[in-house]
């Protein structure tokens, strides 16, 4: 890697670790920030190479403001599919009402980072469980039933997508 | 204020309670994970939020930061609780465990 | 609001008997697993209850952040360990 790209990584997982440890620390004195100045700055040198692949600082930025916007459908989308999954679980003909099955498709999206964006999706929305991932696109998706199967791929690929620029 | 973490936390409740029965009540461990992870991720934040509007009650510095501390923790799961539940599917798939469905009745049954 | 906070906590740790029934009884290893990441994820949410009971939110909330990430670690590694092997007794047909 070029010491131009690790050296713009270090500076954004320094500043990211830092504001993690002014939250945890909670304290404000001399002591306890350089103390942590000093250890961010060790750690982030460690895990520079590693931790962020392809800096580049707008990127970063419009993907974490994209990111953001993707949050809260999301959220909402978890709960309307836990209330769907709460209603199978308790219901009492539980065993007539679900149908698990596998199903395979192949995603459109080509960008590493936003392939993983979409299995945990997948994932964190109850009713579908990613089983496997290949690096050509290839999902396999464990669902519980016909209606939770129904929205895959749908419009989480294309937000998915929208995120990462595709 | 208090009324709505009381109510937040008692939906929180509702959620970790469908995903313990779920546990009890699905025929495999495939199925088993839908509750097991999602229901109680779900639980989880909703918990979290009552007791962080709680804190919030009286408003000062330090209390701030444990409201950000506890959102810190819902942020944390809401990232790991993929990957674990990840793990155990995958472990079940290297040990060739066929899932259970509705007409071939392979899994585990109990 | 202190006693309803005890009151969940209650609750809940009467649900933590639910996963632990799955735990011990469960049929293969990743039942077990699985009983265990259960139980795990309500007790980052008591930790933070007794916190509240005791009065030292800012104490506790680090020994629930702590929780989670042992969790977490816990689920991985034994998901791991278990990857190839099928348990102490081999379990093909069950």
């Amino acid at each position: 890697m070029k010491l131009q790209q690790r050296k713009s990584s270090f500076v954004i997982s320094f500043f990211i670790l830092l504001l993690f440890w002014v939250v945890f620390s909670g304290r404000f004195d001399l002591f306890h920030l350089s103390l942590g100045m000093i250890s961010c700055a060790i750690v982030a040198w460690f895990v520079s190479d590693l931790s962020i692949p392809n800096p580049r600082p707008m990127g970063i930025l419009r993907l974490w403001f994209n990111f953001f916007l993707y949050f809260p459908w999301l959220i909402w989308q978890i709960l309307l599919a836990n209330f769907h999954v709460m209603a199978l679980v308790l219901s009492p003909n539980m065993m007539e009402r679900i149908d698990p099955h596998i199903l395979r498709f192949r995603s459109r999206i080509r960008d590493e980072l936003g392939l993983v964006t979409f299995a945990n999706s997948i994932t964190l929305t109850p009713g579908t469980i990613t089983v496997h991932i290949s690096a050509y696109g290839d999902l396999s998706v464990h669902a519980i039933d016909k209606d939770s199967a129904a929205a895959l791929p749908g419009e989480m690929e294309a937000r998915v997508a929208r995120i990462f620029g595709e | 204020m208090n009324l709505i973490s009381a109510l937040l936390i008692a939906i929180g409740l509702f959620f970790f309670l469908g995903g313990s029965i779920g546990i009890i009540r699905l025929p495999d461990f495939y199925s088993r994970l839908h509750a097991a992870g999602m229901l109680d991720t779900m639980g989880l934040f909703l918990s979290m939020a009552g007791l962080a509007l709680y804190v919030l009650t009286d408003f000062s510095f330090a209390n701030v930061l444990v409201a950000i501390k506890i959102m810190l923790i819902v942020v944390f799961v809401f990232i790991t609780s993929p990957t674990a539940t990840h793990a155990i599917v995958d472990a079940g798939v290297r040990a060739v465990r066929e899932p259970w469905t509705k007409d071939k009745k392979g899994g585990n049954p109990i | 609001m202190d006693t309803y906070i005890l009151y969940s906590a209650m609750v809940l740790s009467v649900f933590m008997a639910i996963p632990l029934y799955r735990s011990v009884v469960g049929p293969t290893v990743k039942d077990r697993i699985m009983g265990v990441n259960a139980i795990g994820s309500k007790t980052t949410v008591l930790l933070i209850m007794i916190g509240f009971i005791f009065g030292r939110v800012d104490m506790f909330i680090d020994i629930a952040l702590a929780y989670a990430l042992l969790n977490f670690i816990a689920v991985l590694a034994a998901s791991r360990y278990f990857h190839k092997r099928k348990g102490l007794y081999q379990e093909m047909n069950r």
